[in-house]
C-alpha cells in the first residue's frame, strides 16, 4: 500500500508503489476513488483517477487491486445503462438519488437477481471443455438468449453442472484441470483494454441493413465493418446514430455516449422501450446496452468508456451474435486522451493531441470485424463512430486518423442540414469501400438490377451537380430540355428518395425491398420521360403530371404495401406519359 | 477541519501563489489570503506533500512574500442558498450588493459538485411559448432545454433575451416561475438594462441576479455562472420551481478561462483557449434539465457573442456541440431592419419534436415547420441566383419562391418588441405564407393538413 504524494486535477502521483503493474486498478484516498496506473517511475506511480479529486490530500492511502480495469461479463447488462467504468447508473439513481456521488462501490450486475440457467443438451459431465466453450444459457430478455461460457483461459473436464435458478455469483458448474478445480459462475471478469481472443478473422460479404436509404442503397456497411460519421454540430450525427441503433439488423446494440449530452441518453432510455424492433416485434431496449459518460462527468472515465463498451460488445460476439456498436463521439474520447496527456506533460503531437492518438483510434476500430470465436461460434462487431471536428473542418487530426482506418465515410454536411435535408449525408463526398464487395449480395438477395440502378442514380447526382453550377450562371430556362429533365430527376432522387424523416413512423425505416422499388420508380420515370422529351414533350408538363406528384409522396406508403403501390404507379406512369405524348 | 495558517509563501506569479512546507492541502480547497489585514480568497489547484499551489480570486496587488499569510479552510467553495435570495442582486462573488442586509442561508452548497446522473434525467417535453414566431414555430423551446443565443456585437440580443423572459410561459402547467440571471463581464449599462426590464415587468421579485461587470476581476467570472446555477438548482430541485437561467456573455467567460489557463502555463488549444474548454463549458450547460420525480426544471438561455460573427470560432463551436440547439442572430436580417433578426436556417432546437404536435401545439406543426424551412432555404437559393441572372430570367415557380422569401422575413420573422403571438397565430401566419406557393410544392406536409389549412387563392 502506498500513499498520495501529489494531486493535480484527475492525476495523482503516489509514493511507495513498488510492485504495482501498469494499468492496475487502484483505490485512491480515504474515499477509495477508482483510478488506474498509467506511469511508473521508481517507487512512484502516476494514476489517472476516474472521479472528481476535490478534497483529496497528500498522505492519504493508495491501495492497488492488482487487477486490470475489467468488466463484469454476465446476464443483467441488456436494457441497463452504465457509466464508463460499468457502474450501473439506473441502480445507483435508485440507491443514491439523482446526483452522482464519488467512491460508489456498486457492482455492475445485480447480485440478488436470480436467473434460470438451462444447460445445453450436448453438454455432459466428464466432457472435456475448451476455453470459452458455451455450456448453457439464460433467457436474459425475451429477445436475447444469454449464453454462458467458460471464462477466457479456463478449460478442463466438467465434473459438475446444475440447472435452475442462480444469481450471477452462484456456482453453476465445476471444471477440473490437472487436479485444479475451477468454479464456473454465470458471470466472469474480462479486461477491457485487451481484445478478446478469437480463432480467426473471416470476411463474409453480408450487409448490416439499417433501413436508412442513403446508407443501405448508396453507402452500405458490412456486418463487421467500420464507418465514421463526421459532421459539425447540428448536422444530425446523433440522430443518425440513434436511427442506426434502432433499426440495424444486428442482434445486439451497444451504445456509448462518450462525452455527449445527458438528455440524449435519456432519449434512448425513454424511446427505446416504446419502439419495437421491425425484425422481431420486441421492444428495442431488450437488445440494447448503454454506456453513458456524459460531457460533464469526469474526463478520465470518458477515456475508459470506449474500452468498456467494446469489451461488452466482444463478450456478446463470443456468444455468436452480431453487434452494432455506436460510439458518440470519438472526438470527445480523443480530447480526454489529450487532457490526460497534457497533465502528464507528454510531448504533444498535432493540435496538442498525443502522438499515439492515431494508434489508439486504429486499435479501437480494429476490434470490429467478423470472427470465428474460440468456441467456434461466429460473431461480428460493426463499429460506427461519430466524429465532431471543430468548426466542421475534417482536416483536423481525429477525423484524419479515423478516415485512415474506417471503410465507410458518411460525411455530414452543414448546408444540407441548414436546408433541413436529413439525413444530411453528402452523396457526393461520402463513400463506402464495401459497396463494391456487396454488389453481388444485393443483386442476389434483392434484385438483379439493384446495383445498376444505384450506380445510375449516383451518376445522375454527379451530373446534376455540374449542371446546377452552370444553371447558377445562366438560369435554368437557358438549359436544353434534356438537361432540365436531368435536373428534375436529380431533385427526385434527393427529395423523394434520399431525404428520410427520422421522426415519421413510416418513413423512418425502409426495408431494402422498398428502397429498391423507390429508386426503380424514379428510374422508370426517367426512362419514360426522356423518351417523351426527345419526341417534343416539355419537361414542365411532366413535372406537373399527377404521377410526378404521387412519386413525391411515395415515402408515405408502408413497407408492406409498397409492392402493390409499385405495380399501380408503374401502370399509371405508362398511361399518363403516353397520353401527354399523344397531346402533341 | 480546523483552519491552518501558513506564512510560507515562496513565490507569486500572476494569480498563482506557491505555499511551501504544507503537506496536507486538499485539492480544490478554499484558502483565505491575508494581505495587510485585507482578506482575499483562493483555491488549491495543485498539492503535494512538500508544497501547494494556490490560485487567487481577484487581483494580487499588495501581496508580499514576507508578511502575507495563507489560511487553509479545509473546504471546497461553498455557497449559501435559500429561497430568500429571490428579488436580490449579488456580485460575481456571491455577496449581496443591493442592500447592506444579509440574506437567510438555508444550506451551504459546493458550487462545482452537481452532476445529474443520466439515468435520473427526465425527458424535457413541455412546450414553452415565447410569443416569438420564429422561435415557437421553428426553433421550439422546451422546458428543461439549454438553448443559447448566438449573437454578435451590434445586434439587439439583450432585447431578445428580455422579450423571451417577459413572454415565456409553459402552457397547461401550474408551477412557480423564477429567473436566475448571471451577468458575466458585462457592462454596467447591460446589467442595468436587465435589472430595469425585470423591475418593469414585476419579474424582479421572482429573480436572483449575479452581476460581474467588465471591470470586476476576470477570475470571478469563473465563479459567477456556478453561483447562479447552484442557486437555480436549489430553487428548481428543492423548491420545485421552473427556473429560467440567463447567462450572458459566455464569450467573456471563455476569455477568463483562457486568461487563467495561460497564467497556469498550460498548453494552449485552438486560438489559445485551453484544451479542456469543452468539458468546462459542459459542466455549466449540462446543469440544465429535468429530474425524474421532481417538479422543477432548469431551462438555460445563454447568450454568447460570436467573435467576428464567426460560428466556427471555438466559443460558439464548442457551445453548439454541448447545447440542445442554438438561436442564431444574423447581421443580414438586422441590416434589413428585421427584429428579431433570427436566421432559422442556421438555428436549431434539438428537443423541438418533444414539445410539439397534437396536444402540445398543433398536429400540423412539424409539417409546417419542415415546409417553412425547406421553402425558405429554396427562396434563398433563388435570391442568390437572381442576383446573377436577373429576376426576369427566373422561372414562374422561382418567382413565387422569391416573393415567399421576402414575405417570410417581413411577416413571419419580423415582429414587435412587445408583440406576443400565440402559437395559433404563428401557425396561421405560416399557412398564409405557404399558401403563396402552389399546393404541389408542399411535399413536406401531410395531405390531410393541406386540405385543412391551405388557403386557395
Amino acid at each position: 500500500m502506498g500513499y498520495i504524494y501529489r494531486i493535480s486535477g484527475p492525476l495523482v502521483i503516489a509514493e511507495d508503489m513498488r510492485g504495482s503493474k501498469m494499468y492496475d486498478v487502484v483505490r485512491v484516498g480515504d474515499e477509495g476513488l477508482i483510478g488506474e496506473i498509467i506511469r511508473l517511475n521508481g517507487s512512484r506511480a502516476t494514476i489517472q483517477v476516474y472521479e472528481d479529486t476535490t478534497g483529496l490530500k497528500p498522505k492519504e492511502p493508495v491501495r492497488s487491486t492488482n487487477k486490470p480495469l475489467s468488466i463484469e461479463a454476465g446476464p443483467g447488462m441488456l436494457t441497463h445503462i452504465f457509466d464508463g467504468l460499468q457502474r450501473p447508473l439506473d441502480h445507483i439513481f435508485e440507491l443514491l438519488g439523482p446526483f452522482i456521488k464519488r467512491g460508489v462501490e456498486e457492482p455492475a450486475l445485480d447480485r440478488k437477481k436470480e436467473w434460470e440457467f438451462i444447460k445445453l443438451d450436448s453438454i455432459k459431465k466428464k466432457d472435456k471443455l475448451s476455453e470459452m466453450q458455451i455450456i448453457g444459457y439464460v433467457q436474459e430478455t425475451p429477445l436475447i438468449k444469454h449464453y454462458i461460457m467458460l471464462p477466457p483461459g479456463v478449460r478442463g473436464t466438467l465434473t459438475e453442472i446444475n440447472e435452475g435458478k442462480f444469481t450471477v455469483e452462484d456456482t453453476i458448474a465445476v471444471v477440473e484441470s490437472n487436479g485444479k478445480k475451477e468454479e464456473i459462475k454465470l458471470m466472469h471478469y474480462r479486461p477491457v483494454r485487451k481484445q478478446s481472443p478469437y480463432k480467426e478473422r473471416v470476411k463474409v460479404l453480408e450487409p448490416m441493413l439499417t433501413g436508412q436509404r442513403v446508407i443501405d442503397t448508396f453507402f452500405p456497411i458490412l456486418k463487421g465493418g467500420t464507418a465514421a460519421i463526421p459532421g459539425p454540430f447540428g448536422s444530425g450525427k446523433t440522430v443518425t446514430q440513434h436511427q442506426l441503433a434502432k433499426f440495424s439488423d444486428a442482434n445486439i446494440v451497444v451504445y456509448i455516449g462518450c462525452g455527449e449530452r445527458g438528455n440524449e441518453m435519456t432519449e434512448v432510455l425513454t424511446e427505446f422501450p416504446e419502439l419495437t424492433d421491425p425484425h422481431t416485434g420486441r421492444p428495442l431496449l431488450e437488445r440494447t446496452v448503454m454506456i453513458a459518460n456524459t460531457s460533464n462527468m469526469p474526463v478520465a472515465a470518458r477515456e475508459a468508456s470506449i474500452y468498456t463498451g467494446v469489451a461488452i460488445a466482444e463478450y456478446f460476439r463470443d456468444m455468436g451474435y452480431s453487434i452494432a456498436l455506436m460510439a458518440d463521439s470519438t472526438s470527445r474520447w480523443a480530447e480526454a486522451m489529450r487532457e490526460i496527456s497534457a497533465r502528464l506533460e507528454e510531448m504533444p503531437g498535432e493540435e496538442g493531441y498525443p502522438a499515439y492518438l492515431p494508434k489508439r483510434l486504429a486499435e479501437f476500430y480494429e476490434r470490429a470485424g467478423r470472427f470465428v470465436n474460440l468456441n467456434n461460434t461466429s460473431g461480428s462487431i460493426s463499429i460506427i463512430g461519430a466524429v465532431s471536428p471543430p468548426g466542421g473542418d475534417i482536416s483536423e487530426p481525429v477525423s484524419q486518423a479515423t478516415l485512415r482506418v474506417v471503410k465507410a465515410y458518411w460525411g455530414l454536411d452543414a448546408s444540407l442540414a441548414n436546408a433541413r435535408h436529413f439525413p444530411a449525408i453528402n452523396w457526393l463526398t461520402s463513400y463506402s469501400l464495401y459497396a463494391a464487395d456487396l454488389r453481388e449480395w444485393f443483386n442476389t438477395n434483392v434484385a438483379e438490377d439493384f446495383s445498376v440502378n444505384r450506380d445510375a442514380a449516383l451518376e445522375i447526382l454527379q451530373k446534376e451537380k455540374e449542371l446546377k453550377d452552370i444553371a447558377q450562371l445562366v438560369g435554368v430556362d437557358a438549359l436544353p430540355e434534356d438537361q432540365k429533365l436531368l435536373l428534375e430527376i436529380g431533385k427526385m432522387i434527393r427529395e423523394d428518395f434520399l431525404r428520410q424523416n427520422a421522426f415519421d413512423p413510416i418513413d423512418q425505416y425502409s426495408t431494402i425491398k422498398k428502397q429498391y422499388l423507390m429508386l426503380k420508380i424514379i428510374m422508370a420515370f426517367y426512362k419514360l420521360a426522356r423518351d417523351a422529351v426527345s419526341s417534343g414533350v416539355s419537361v414542365d408538363s411532366l413535372v406537373k403530371s399527377n404521377v410526378r406528384a404521387e412519386i413525391s409522396r411515395m415515402k408515405e406508403v408502408k413497407n408492406e404495401d409498397f409492392e402493390s403501390f409499385y405495380n399501380s404507379i408503374i401502370e399509371k406512369m405508362n398511361n399518363e406519359i403516353a397520353s401527354i405524348k399523344a397531346k402533341i | 477541519m480546523i483552519e491552518r495558517e501558513y506564512k510560507t509563501i515562496k513565490e507569486v506569479y500572476g494569480p498563482l501563489v506557491v505555499v511551501d512546507k504544507i503537506n496536507d492541502a486538499q485539492y480544490n480547497e478554499i484558502v483565505r489570503i491575508n494581505v495587510n489585514g485585507e482578506e482575499r480568497l483562493g483555491q488549491v489547484i495543485d498539492t503535494t506533500s512538500d508544497f501547494a499551489v494556490v490560485e487567487i480570486f481577484g487581483d494580487n496587488t499588495g501581496l508580499d512574500i514576507e508578511s502575507s499569510s495563507v489560511s487553509f479552510t479545509g473546504e471546497p467553495l461553498l455557497f449559501g442558498v435559500s429561497e430568500d435570495m429571490l428579488g436580490r442582486i449579488f456580485n460575481g462573488r456571491g455577496e449581496p450588493i443591493d442592500a447592506k442586509v444579509d440574506y437567510l442561508v438555508r444550506e451551504k452548497r459546493d458550487i462545482n459538485q452537481t452532476i445529474i446522473n443520466p439515468a435520473a434525467r427526465a425527458m424535457p417535453n413541455d412546450f414553452i411559448e415565447t410569443g416569438i414566431s420564429t422561435i415557437d414555430a421553428l426553433i421550439t423551446l422546451v422546458r428543461g432545454q439549454k438553448l443559447p443565443i448566438f449573437a454578435a456585437s451590434g445586434l439587439r440580443y439583450n432585447d431578445l433575451a428580455a422579450q423571451i423572459t417577459r413572454q415565456a410561459k409553459v402552457l397547461h402547467k401550474d408551477i412557480e416561475f423564477a429567473v436566475v440571471f448571471a451577468g458575466i463581464g458585462i457592462t454596467h449599462d447591460d446589467a442595468q438594462f436587465f435589472i430595469d426590464s425585470f423591475r418593469k415587468t414585476g419579474a424582479l421579485s421572482r429573480a436572483v441576479a449575479f452581476i460581474n461587470t467588465a471591470d470586476d476581476p476576470s477570475i470571478e467570472r469563473i465563479l459567477t455562472p456556478r453561483l447562479a446555477l447552484t442557486t437555480a438548482e436549489y430553487l428548481a430541485f428543492d423548491h420545485g420551481m421552473d427556473v429560467l437561467v440567463i447567462m450572458t456573455d459566455m464569450t467573456n467567460y471563455c476569455e477568463a478561462l483562457r486568461e487563467l489557463s495561460s497564467a497556469r502555463d498550460e498548453v494552449p488549444g485552438r486560438r489559445g483557449y485551453p484544451g479542456y474548454m469543452y468539458t468546462d463549458l459542459a459542466t455549466l450547460y449540462e446543469r440544465a434539465g429535468l429530474i425524474k420525480g421532481k417538479n422543477g426544471s432548469i431551462t438555460q438561455l445563454d447568450i454568447l457573442t460570436m467573435p467576428n460573427d464567426d460560428i466556427t470560432h471555438p466559443i460558439p463551436d464548442l457551445t453548439g456541440y454541448i447545447t440542445e440547439g442554438q438561436i442564431y442572430m444574423s447581421r443580414d436580417l438586422a441590416n434589413k431592419g428585421i427584429y428579431p433578426p433570427i436566421n432559422p436556417l442556421l438555428s436549431l432546437s434539438r428537443l423541438m419534436n418533444n414539445g410539439i404536435g397534437e396536444g402540445k401545439t398543433r398536429a400540423d406543426h412539424r409539417g409546417v415547420a419542415d415546409q417553412l424551412f425547406g421553402s425558405y432555404a429554396r427562396s434563398i437559393d433563388v435570391r442568390n441566383m437572381s442576383t446573377i441572372i436577373g429576376q426576369d430570367a427566373l422561372s414562374d415557380i422561382d418567382k413565387k419562391y422569391l416573393a415567399f422569401g421576402d414575405a417570410f422575413e417581413k411577416r413571419f420573422i419580423n415582429q414587435g418588441l412587445y408583440e406576443d403571438r400565440s402559437i395559433e397565430e404563428t401557425l396561421s401566419i405560416g399557412w398564409d405564407l405557404l399558401s403563396m406557393l402552389p399546393e404541389t410544392e408542399l411535399i413536406r406536409i401531410k395531405t390531410e393538413f393541406i386540405k385543412k389549412y391551405y388557403k386557395k387563392s
